[in-house]
């Protein structure tokens, strides 16, 4: 016995918090302030174990930072900086209060700045997870390069988002390293596979936005400044490691051929660089010119507890991804001007095909209309004047639908006119008990090398109507059986009759199943409390998702019997 | 002492510089709109306005304001009739009307326009330089030079010199145009993964955004559209409680697509989540539901027990609330509420009598003691004591003669139950003894040599609630002075000299002979329905009708070894085979649930429970289902008797 007494909130997880105002204030920073630097040094909230004890009793709601975190904040050189800044717009207005113009001229040479390496370095320290963070940064300079020149933000981020954003793409096509698109309600999913890092982002669709006015764009700007930043560097080093130049460089044609054609109409001397390699048709200049045939054939090696089986998957999956690769080579492609220019380039280009447009919609065009090597030509109208006769007329989907199936799909599905089938998402990937639509299953056969034909899906549904039938059958036995034994229970079985029995065939496996089921539930009945708790949560989700995913077949057997009653009909008219 | 504005304005012209005259004329032409005659008595007359004089005469006597009798009236009428009216001013300063002449007018419109007062004056005279750009032959002063300005400045000379050492030191810099473009460079060229700091282990990275689904496509398959209905709850629900955050639409195709309204929303609460979120990393339970089963022994390995419904006992009209075995397990008793209590053959199911008794029986029970046949059955306020007469002749004969040979004891004490014989037909029914109580019966339990008989009239709080009955002796003890609770079931301990009551939540176990209590078992439940003891004597079952059996080991602890939630309703009864280790419990759910319960010598190992069958077949009747349960003696089969009127046999 003895020694001090301990005082509550003195020690553990108590002092290893700290509630935000009280961060700031040690900090000593204002509100806004603190917000900045949470945001650059991607310092967040934690969530404390037991929350009463890290509030000192109190249960009133508060947000907790890591009191580790706020210590490390205190030694960063950028919160002198921002107080820096704080000085500078006080002297600033104070000049022009006082209309000293050539005062507030000089101050405003001397604007402090700050920049944002040593973070980046710091919250990323390799590189690679520098590109695991890359979807946000990429979403939003994406997002950004679409703002107009006006308004909400400086005019500067908004090119240098665009700058960093084409940058990307280039980077993407060069290496060929796309994966899967998606074109949502909301805009378009990009999934690319960058050194082994699956990288996905979402682009708008090329409308111009109404601005919203429940949206702090400080924040906003706050994030894209970090953004931009960590994508420049990570730009600056992936074009290194394809031995690219950076910024990146135009092949082909020097610069002065470029200037003799005539496309002073599209975009002044400055702009037209940055417009020409945004038209993304053009492939970029390397340090060392290489061939492309360099790429030594790989030696395969089995990892470590790899069995054969294995071995030959990864080889599969590597040759599928190759197949991949040049899913368009040799295509020549022709965008009408109806259709996402910007989104079908980079996607056809990325799957090595040529791209070209007409010359009037954008800078870059590389052939006409009338040349007669054209293979596809992509139009999202309901019907063309003018038809070549030895190339195919497709809707912009058939390209996102053939890069998500990595084969070509069949043509005719997607002529212009045409009903197009549903344009199914690539990111779901369905496990057992899931709902599958049935594009998706007839998707997986294509794949897999069979030919799908229309005669087979009806004999299906007879097979289904005669199982059906089967079905009323047993339970038409069922109710027999019920019945005879109510009026046993009844003891109505007054006239006492022996007649042949039947002798029932015993469905042994059925029985075995049976068997396997009661005993499950009787172990079912002997859980104890608490993982009869997590079971029955379990189950419960299981069941909903069963439940869900029969709501969905049911709903779409439905619609398709609609459909169908629907097409009989016209048929008799 | 007045002077005319325009003379004053004209004098000063002529003194001061043409700046001030003009600044002076401007803020005049603004006072003097009104009042023309100004002067340089201003401030007097200022001073004097408030009172009724205008100023002194030369005798010093006040001269006063000449009476002013215009009231609004006659002002109108003058406006309207004085053609000039609008040149007719008020002059303050002597209180009368002055009409101003056609000079005076223009004066006043010159003013207002900013012009000077006199009409002839020049504004543009011709301009003399003084100062021309001619070099005169002749300078303005003949001074020489001063030595000064032929010798350089040593002063100057240090401060340039200050400057060039600057410069030469890289002190001073030209200022250079700040760089906006951002610069970019290999920042990972030297990355070494050893160096990462230790905050990176906390750190909990966020995580990445939803993949999209089918749902989200611009021209998703049909299922995924909302019908109307979902449509309609979509649009109630609160944005937080919704599954989907946008409504699934078709478009025909890509050009119709239209921009998504709430993008920029959606990038910013990203935003948000990024950097205000709350992180906590949480251990996704990803357990295989399959491993949270426990492994039990199979039931096949655990057999015999019962598994096939066999045998349905019809006759009685309505619920069976007790049934019991006679100890050789051939006959069968059973007592419902249509008043009647059934002898049955349990292998023919033939109902081989049947005892009509005046009211519903409520309780049945057969002697356990191999050697004498007797059933005590319960109904209303009596216990009656039946020689069924089925079985071994001589056995039947040997009760009779047990019965009969009872002697009246000299000193014949008054009891609270009155024993009778009765006579005529219900002698000839088997009836043999009639126990007549104060209150209503509603369970009979027999010692297990039979020769004593518990009988428990529930009542709650009351001192007489459980009877002890010595057949041989046509004795009645009441063992408690006091009972706590209502008593709802009681039982003779197979092997020692114990007694159990079963009160609403606890069971209390007495010990007979030395007359106290040993334990008392926390049942954990609301409501003890039914209780029965293990023939090895250390384990007891409870059923509650709060869908609870508890098991107790009475070595263990007073608490329940294990509750099993097995059934979805009340229990109602529960029972012990005597050989086999099976016990079972009746719910009115309508399930029989068979468990093997096997205990163990050694004391060291607890007992091991599992549930091994359910046994389906009564029909639930206004809500009741299984009312008792009752093992057969030798074998492995369970009887149970049901609210629908059956007893039923499963093997």
């Amino acid at each position: 016995m003895g020694g001090l007494q301990k005082k509550k909130y003195e020690s553990g997880s108590a002092t290893n918090y700290i509630s935000r105002n009280k961060a700031r204030k040690k900090l000593s920073l204002s509100l806004a302030d603190f917000r900045r630097l949470c945001i650059l040094k991607g310092i967040y909230p934690h969530e404390p174990k037991h929350k009463k004890k890290v509030n000192k009793g109190s249960t009133a709601q508060r947000t907790f930072y890591l009191l580790k975190d706020i210590r490390f904040l205190m030694h960063e050189p950028i919160v002198g900086k921002f107080r820096e800044y704080k000085i500078f717009v006080r002297k600033l207005r104070k000049a022009y209060g006082k209309a000293e113009w050539g005062t507030a001229e000089k101050l405003r040479g001397n604007k402090p700045g700050y920049k944002l390496d040593h973070i980046i370095k710091e919250r990323y320290p390799t590189f690679i997870d520098a590109l695991r963070d890359v979807d946000d940064a990429l979403s939003m300079c994406f997002l950004f390069s679409t703002f107009p020149r006006t308004g909400k933000c400086h005019v500067q981020t908004i090119e240098l988002c665009r700058r960093l954003s084409v940058e990307w793409m280039n980077y993407i096509i060069t290496l060929r390293s796309l994966r899967k698109v998606f074109l949502s309600i909301k805009g378009i999913y990009y999934q690319a596979e960058v050194l082994g890092q699956i990288i996905t982002w979402l682009v708008p669709y090329q409308f111009a936005h109404d601005h919203p006015t429940d949206v702090d764009y400080r924040v906003m700007a706050t994030f894209t400044e970090l953004y931009t930043t960590l994508l420049g560097f990570i730009n600056f080093r992936l074009y290194q490691t394809l031995n690219l130049v950076y910024p990146p460089k135009l092949d082909g044609k020097g610069e002065e051929e470029s200037r003799a054609e005539s496309e002073e109409d599209y975009a002044m001397d400055s702009e037209r660089y940055m417009e020409k390699l945004s038209a993304l048709s053009a492939s970029l200049v390397r340090v060392v010119s290489t061939a492309e045939a360099e790429e030594a054939e790989l030696d395969h090696f089995p990892a470590e507890g790899e069995d054969g089986e294995k071995l030959a998957e990864r080889l599969k999956a590597r040759q599928d991804q190759d197949r991949q690769e040049k899913l368009f080579e040799g295509l020549k492609f022709f965008l009408n001007r109806e259709v996402p220019r910007e989104s079908l380039a980079f996607v056809l280009r990325c799957f090595g095909a040529q791209v070209s447009w007409d010359k009037s919609l954008c800078i870059g065009s590389t052939y006409d209309v009338t040349d007669e090597t054209i293979t596809h030509h992509v139009v999202d109208r309901p019907s063309l004047e003018k038809q070549y006769i030895n190339r195919y007329y497709v809707q912009p989907q058939w390209v996102y639908d053939c890069v998500n199936a990595r084969m070509l799909l069949p043509v005719e599905d997607y002529f212009v006119g045409v009903t197009l089938p549903p344009h199914l998402s690539p990111f779901v990937e369905e496990k057992e008990g899931d709902y599958v639509p049935p594009e998706k299953l007839k998707l997986l056969a294509l794949q897999k090398g069979e030919r799908p034909e229309q005669e087979e899906e009806e004999e299906e549904e007879d097979n289904d109507d005669s199982e059906e039938e089967e079905d009323e059958d047993q339970s038409d036995d069922e109710d027999e059986l019920k019945g005879m034994e109510e009026k046993q229970a009844l003891g109505k079985a007054s006239s006492v009759k022996v007649t042949p029995g039947e002798a029932k065939p015993v469905n042994r496996q059925r029985a075995e199943q049976e068997a396997k089921a009661e005993e499950k539930r009787l172990a079912v009945m002997m859980m104890k409390k608490r993982d009869k708790y997590l079971y029955d949560k379990i189950m419960f989700g299981k069941k909903r998702s069963v439940r869900e995913a029969n709501k969905m077949s049911a709903k779409r057997k439905a619609l398709d019997e609609a459909s169908k009653a629907n097409k009989k009909k016209k048929l008799k008219k | 002492m007045c002077l005319e504005p325009a003379r004053l304005s004209h004098s000063l012209h002529i003194t001061l510089c043409p700046s001030l005259s003009i600044s002076l004329f401007l803020s005049l032409s603004l006072s003097l709109s009104l009042s023309l005659s100004l002067s340089l008595s201003l401030s007097l007359s200022l001073w004097l306005s408030d009172y009724p004089h205008i100023g002194y005469d030369l005798d010093g006597k006040k001269i006063f304001k000449p009476i002013r009798n215009k009231d609004e009236l006659d002002e109108f009428l003058d406006k309207m009739e004085n053609p000039d009216y609008w040149r007719t001013i008020h002059d303050k300063m002597t209180g009368t009307d002055v009409c101003l002449s056609d000079e005076q007018v223009d004066l006043v419109h010159r003013l207002q326009q900013g012009k000077f007062g006199d009409v002839n004056f020049n504004e543009y005279e011709p301009a003399i330089d003084f100062f021309s750009n001619e070099v005169m032959i002749h300078p303005v002063t003949n001074r020489p030079a001063d030595k000064r300005s032929f010798i350089p400045s040593l002063i100057e000379k240090e401060k340039v010199g200050k400057l060039v050492h600057a410069i030469k030191m890289g002190w001073i810099k030209p200022r250079r145009p700040k760089e906006t473009a951002p610069q970019y460079y290999d920042l990972w060229a030297k990355e070494d993964p050893n160096a990462i700091l230790g905050r990176h282990k906390m750190h909990i990275p966020a995580p990445k955004m939803r993949l999209p689904g089918h749902e989200e496509s611009y021209n998703p398959p049909p299922e995924y559209l909302l019908t109307d209905e979902e449509r309609q709850v979509w649009e109630q629900q609160d944005p937080d409680e919704r599954k989907l955050s946008f409504l699934p639409q078709k478009y025909l195709s890509l050009r119709a697509v239209p921009a998504f309204s709430r993008f920029i929303q959606e990038r910013f609460e990203r935003c948000l989540d990024l950097y205000l979120c709350p992180r906590q990393r949480k251990m996704r339970v990803n357990v295989n539901p399959e491993d949270l089963i426990p492994k039990l022994p199979r039931p096949r390995d655990l057999q015999p027990f019962p598994t096939l419904q066999s045998l349905v006992y019809h006759g009685h009209s309505s619920l069976i609330r007790s049934i019991s075995i006679s100890p050789s397990g051939q006959w069968l008793v059973s007592g419902s509420d249509d008043c009647t209590v059934r002898f049955w053959e349990v292998c023919t199911t033939r109902c081989l009598k049947t005892m009509e008794v005046g009211g519903p029986v409520k309780s049945v029970a057969w002697n356990p003691a191999p050697s004498i046949s007797l059933v005590a059955v319960s109904y209303g306020e009596n216990v009656i004591l039946v020689n069924p007469g089925l079985g071994d002749r001589l056995i039947c004969s040997a009760t009779d003669q047990l019965i009969s040979s009872y002697e009246e004891p000299e000193e014949v004490k008054d009891q609270q139950v009155q024993w009778a014989v009765p006579e005529g037909k219900a002698q000839e029914q088997g009836q043999r003894l009639i126990l007549t109580h104060p209150k209503a019966v509603k369970q009979v339990s027999w010692h297990g040599r039979g020769d004593y008989l518990a009988c428990v009239m529930p009542d709650d709080g009351s001192s007489l609630q459980v009877v002890i009955h010595q057949v041989s002796r046509r004795r009645t003890q009441n063992p408690f002075h006091r009972n706590k609770g209502a008593v709802q079931c009681v039982s003779f301990h197979p092997s020692r000299p114990y007694f159990l009551v079963a009160t609403q939540r606890y069971v209390r176990v007495y010990n007979l002979i030395k007359q106290e209590l040993t334990k008392k078992l926390m049942a954990n439940c609301k409501w003890i329905s039914s209780m029965a003891v293990h023939p090895g004597g250390d384990n007891v079952i409870c059923g509650s009708y709060d869908c609870r059996l508890a098991w107790f080991d009475l070595d263990l602890s007073t608490k329940p070894y294990k509750v099993l939630r097995h059934h979805k309703k009340a229990l109602r009864g529960v029972a012990y085979h005597k050989h086999y280790p099976l016990f079972a419990s009746g719910s009115d759910d309508g399930t029989v649930i068979v468990c093997h319960g096997m205990v163990y010598n050694d004391l060291l190992q607890n007992p091991l429970i599992v549930p091994v069958k359910v046994l389906k077949g009564h029909i639930i009747t206004h809500d009741l289902g299984v009312l008792d349960v009752a093992f057969h003696p030798t074998q492995p089969w369970v009887f149970s008797s049901g609210a629908d009127g059956t007893v039923r046999l499963f093997t």
